[in-house]
């Protein structure tokens, strides 16, 4: 039987995250297709159809579907469920919203957040904030599930060849109506959401000098964060504070700058899919978590990694 | 109209929970525990609904065994009125606890149901959804503003990016999110009250209700300590290895 | 703002044994005579068991008073001792010693203290004791004529700077007959009672240990139930008084410890990495072959012993337990004297507050009970041993061994302490110690270590680790002392940083572990240790 991805969009583009989720599809070894729910979403229709892996592409349009409301895309889903052994959106607030209500309306188990497929029917999932890996299994007949994007590579984007098909839309259940959205472009990031961090620890030295880090994030488009050592030692405010006491984070790059890396610290990004460690100090533990690490004075190296990336 | 708060017995988050080392489950033997950080903003949020006038009765639930009414108990020092404990020994998944409340909701007819977001022990962040899914009702989940009217209520909820606005009919389920409140401290003399609180105790089979477990943990295990990388010569390597190894810029 | 006051017969403040006990004790005669008590116990932890801390090997014999039918009751004393060694550690080997009398445990058993407090508590609640976690006593508070009242609990939801945040919640004042202190070792309103009622006039000085703990789970080849292993020797010096415990318990676990006497000398002596260090000993590492540490944390314990005793009564309150320093040090126990302390205590209040209505009344007979009981007796023997320790390591054991064979405790003299704080010598004049890297499988560095402990305080809030004069760290402590407080911190509380070019002190108050030992050592005693918001410091599990 086939797989279902749910696709996650803004009726334009086809969000990234799908391309995750289907990496995740891949993996149960069957054919996948993709529902495309939304709203004048053609483009994103067409954009699935590219996606390497992809058989069918299940275009449902009308202005309910708009926002991705769950009382609408629900009843969507459940509708399709009788064909497909497995759903899966990405584990996005979108995703998450939506596929527990599926699995209430199927009467199956929901498996969140999935980090790793073992067979069609077992599935590993962090539980008490990445403490613990769960391995899983569900003999319910559909198996509805979240995919953390991190632990899946993306498939590619293009390359795929997979016939669109018209779907009818079902009735708005008029429960819920979208009122406007409040999306922060302008400003960085929120730090717990943020597809990139950058933080920076007592090696910055001072709250002037943490603008350095704050451009390096700009430059990247990535929120700020900072060990406990900044925070306790007033350089930025409480909330940037990532580790056991503050934020647990899981972007895909986190750039530790000047962290020494306590396991409090560790502890709150260790599940970051890339880390990078700028640190003078050769022997700072944060090394031994890096992927990749620089030794070297954080005022020289942090303004030369500016430069570069520029080129 | 009443409101039903949802409320669970979970591992306190300071507490680093470790895999027990024959992979059964976790080690929560004396261990410390508290409510849930998400639903204890739920509680919150029913308190301050109640304090502006919006909202008659607060009924907290809870679900799991006996040393759960110490739970519920924490629930009515904070503010809520009466509890109800479905009390089972055994694990009740997040659609058993959806189906548990549904009968609830049924019984108590309440015209909003709160619940935090997630319980920091699963990290599910299900059953607020399936509660919905189960009744009909509009969902508002990862709310980080509440606002009632007659018979709708408005909810900012916390997406990828920024917040979105919603109005849903009511009644309806709201999921709490980090950003939804502060939750007061409990002060001692509430403590002493709370205890005078009624406190019903029912089973889930007194409620009609099948609780079997759909998933079966196969293990748990520790994540595996994440290996050192490499070490870059300059800044120049550094970008290299991120645009053409990792490719994650 | 008004705070609001509640109103008690009695005031318990600490949930530990002693506290614990002394409660059961009182609603045990008030259901006996069938009159009413009311009776309730403050815990600055955030529940019963979270900051308590011990070895431990427990004596049941209080607990048997107490509850003649505890083994029915469910008590978590499961493992009985069932093998006793002694050893005296050089770098290299291990000699096995003859266990001093004091050391025996036969009819003893090894516990977790924490989990044996747990279930005091339950045995309380279900007695109709009150007991509050998560609520720190702050303040006492005294009536017009200069008795004591009862106490405040701290405020919730200040800012670092101390204004009220959107949060506040000021504190609750507790009104209480008999107030009763059962703060455990150093407690923070227990040092303003020594003062104000002068109730160390005429005693030695208190002196102190630290013990630092881990508690692993070992392989089941490695794990012998009941086994039960003293040292001492290296990794210390002759001069300085430590030794380890190392306790099989059940389910895998094993309980390992260093006691480190606080009169050490050497400001460059870390009581952390000497229990570091001392785990690699080629008689104790093979213990910990492929197991798991589980938890780590520390505490101060009071050494002084019978000569160090306060007056223990004033008017509207008395101290019992480890407040009152009723630790036998040389048996290294003190939680069947604390609970005999408690149980006492609550006879004589029990009595009092039947006979006089009034409050602020002294319960004069209290020590008077205490000088009848079996504790008096077991102090009073074993009160030269510690202070022999002064002259080293093996005058100290020879002195002992005559002490406790020949005169049996009844020698017709008392050696005496000299304080804590006043023992550290000039850095210049003392060697840096080159303590072995954490290798992070047999030994730690602290900050992994208070990982362990579940240590958390809430951020924003003043910091409860005050200083007198904020200049002394880097004038006195660092300069003359190559700051001690960073060494002798088992959590890493203190540290010094370089801000400006100059050095500075950072108090990283969120780690502390509530062991009290930077109270005790400070050169100056210019750090004064205070209750945190109520809920803060360690959550030890089976501890």
């Amino acid at each position: 039987m086939t797989a279902l991805v749910i696709a996650e969009h803004n009726n334009a583009a086809l969000n990234i995250a799908t391309l995750n989720a289907v990496a995740a599809a891949a993996k149960l070894g069957r054919p996948c297709d993709i529902l495309v729910a939304g709203h004048q979403c053609r483009a994103v229709a067409a954009a699935a159809a590219q996606v390497v892996g992809v058989a069918k592409v299940l275009h449902c349009d009308a202005p309910h579907y708009a926002h991705g409301l769950a009382e609408n895309l629900a009843p969507l889903v459940v509708r399709l469920a009788a064909n497909y052994s497995h759903v899966l959106a990405a584990a996005t607030t979108n995703g998450k919203n939506v596929v527990p209500r599926i699995a209430a309306l199927l009467d199956v188990a929901q498996l969140s957040d999935i980090i790793e497929v073992i067979d069609p029917e077992t599935f590993v999932r962090p539980i008490y904030a990445g403490n613990v890996l769960a391995t899983v299994q569900s003999s319910d007949r559909v198996k509805t599930i979240t995919v953390r994007t991190t632990a899946f590579d993306a498939v590619a984007a293009q390359g795929g060849n997979a016939t669109i098909e018209a779907l009818a839309p079902g009735p708005d259940a008029g429960l819920s109506t979208f009122k406007g959205e409040e999306l922060t472009k302008s400003t960085r990031p929120e730090l717990a959401a943020a597809d990139i961090v950058v933080s920076g620890g007592r090696g910055v030295g001072s709250a002037e000098n943490f603008a350095i880090i704050e451009k390096l994030a700009d430059k990247l488009g990535a929120a700020v964060g900072a060990s406990r050592a900044a925070v306790d030692a007033g350089y930025v405010p409480n909330d940037y504070q990532v580790g056991q006491t503050g934020k647990v984070v899981a972007p895909t790059l986190y750039v530790a700058v000047g962290i020494s890396g306590a396991i409090q610290h560790l502890a709150g990004m260790k599940d970051s899919k890339v880390i990078v460690a700028i640190n003078k100090d050769e022997e700072a533990p944060i090394f031994q978590v890096a992927d990749y690490g620089l030794v070297g004075d954080l005022f020289k190296e942090v303004p030369a990694l500016i430069e570069a990336l520029d080129k | 109209m009443k409101i039903l708060v949802a409320v669970k017995r979970a591992i306190d988050y300071n507490v680093k929970a470790r895999p027990k080392s024959d992979g059964t489950g976790v080690e929560l033997a004396n261990v410390k525990m508290s409510m849930n950080p998400f639903d204890e903003i739920a509680v919150e949020e029913a308190i301050r609904l109640q304090e502006a006038g919006k909202v008659e009765e607060i009924i907290a639930v809870s679900v799991g065994p006996a040393q759960c009414q110490e739970t519920l108990r924490t629930a009515m020092a904070m503010g809520a009125d009466r509890g109800i404990l479905v009390q089972t020994e055994t694990e009740i998944q997040p659609l058993g606890v959806a189906k548990l409340l549904k009968a609830l909701v049924d019984k108590e007819q309440p015209g909003l149901v709160i619940l935090g977001k997630q319980a920091i022990d699963d990290d599910s962040n299900q059953t607020g959804q399936m509660l919905a899914g189960l009744l009909g009702w509009a969902q508002g989940t990862f709310a980080a503003k509440v606002e009632v009217g007659v018979d709708t209520v408005d909810v900012k909820r916390e997406v990828d990016g920024g917040l979105q606005a919603l109005t849903l009919k009511l009644p309806a389920v709201i999921t709490a999110d980090l950003r939804l409140n502060e939750p007061r401290y409990v002060k001692l003399p509430n403590i002493m009250k709370a205890k005078k609180k009624p406190l019903d105790i029912v089973t889930p089979a007194d409620l009609g209700v099948d609780v079997a477990p759909r998933l079966k943990l196969v293990k748990v295990s520790e994540p595996a300590a994440r290996a050192g990388g490499v070490k870059v010569a300059d800044v120049n390597e550094l970008v290299a290895k991120l645009r053409n190894e990792a490719k994650v810029i | 703002m008004e705070r609001e006051a509640m109103e008690f017969d009695v005031v318990v403040i600490g949930g530990g044994p002693a506290g614990l006990a002394t409660a059961i004790r009182l609603r045990q005669l008030a259901l006996e005579h069938g009159t009413g008590l009311s009776v309730c116990v403050l815990e600055k932890g955030s529940e019963i068991g979270a900051h308590i801390l011990s070895g431990a090997v427990m004596e049941p014999r209080a607990l048997a008073e107490l509850f003649p039918d505890w083994q029915e009751l469910g008590a978590p004393l499961k493992t009985p001792v069932t093998d006793d060694r002694f050893l005296f550690l050089t770098r290299q080997r291990a000699f096995r010693l003859p266990t001093p009398p004091p050391m025996q445990n036969h009819g003893n058993y090894i516990v977790s203290l924490g989990n044996v407090c747990r279930w005091l508590a339950q045995q309380a609640e279900g007695l109709g004791v009150d007991i509050y976690p998560g609520f720190a006593a702050a303040e006492v508070l005294y009536h017009a004529d200069g008795s004591v009242k009862g106490v405040a609990t701290g405020d919730m939801g200040r800012t670092k700077t101390g204004e009220e945040g959107p949060n506040f919640a000021p504190g609750m004042e507790l009104h209480a007959k008999q107030t009763i202190f059962a703060e455990g070792c150093r407690g923070s309103l227990t040092k303003t009672l020594f003062e104000r009622f002068k109730l160390r006039a005429g005693v030695d000085t208190q002196v102190y240990g630290l013990g630092v703990k881990e508690l692993w789970e070992v392989t089941p080849q490695q794990h012998h139930a009941g086994s039960v292993t003293h040292t001492i020797g290296w990794p210390v010096d002759q001069a300085t008084y430590g030794g380890s415990f190392l306790y099989h318990l059940e389910d895998n676990l094993v309980s390992i410890g260093y006691v480190l006497g606080l009169g050490y000398a050497n400001p460059y002596l870390s009581p952390f990495d000497e229990m570091q260090r001392f785990k690699t000993h080629p008689a104790i590492r093979e213990t910990f072959a492929g197991a798991r540490r589980v938890a780590y944390g520390a505490r101060a314990i009071s050494a002084g012993g019978f000569q160090s005793i306060p007056k223990l009564t004033f008017p509207g309150g008395l101290l019992i337990g480890d407040a009152a320093g009723f630790l036998n040090l040389p048996k290294i126990k003190g939680s069947h004297t604390a609970m005999k302390s408690g149980m006492v205590a609550a006879e004589s209040l029990f009595e009092l507050l039947r006979s006089e209505s009034e409050i602020g009344k002294e319960a004069v007979d209290y020590p008077q009970r205490l000088q009848n009981s079996w504790l008096w007796d077991e102090l009073y023997r074993v009160r030269n041993i510690k202070p022999a320790f002064h002259w080293g390591l093996w005058p100290a054991m020879a002195y002992s061994a005559i002490d406790t064979f020949v005169l049996r405790g009844k020698a017709p003299w008392t050696l005496h302490h000299t304080p804590d704080h006043t023992s550290l010598k000039p850095a210049a004049q003392c060697t840096p110690i080159d303590y072995p890297k954490p290798d992070g499988v047999l030994t730690f560095d602290k900050l992994s270590s208070v990982f362990l402990s579940n240590t958390n305080h809430e951020e924003e809030q003043p910091c409860h680790l005050t200083l007198k004069d904020a200049g002394v760290p880097t004038r006195l402590n660092l300069a003359v002392y190559a700051g001690p407080e960073q060494r002798y911190c088992p959590a890493g509380v203190y540290e010094f940083v370089e801000e400006a070019g100059t050095p500075q002190l950072r108090i990283n108050a969120q780690n502390c572990v509530h062991c009290k030992t930077c109270d005790i050592k400070d050169p100056s005693q210019n750090i004064n240790w205070v209750t945190p918001e109520g809920g803060g410091g360690p959550n030890y599990p089976n501890m």
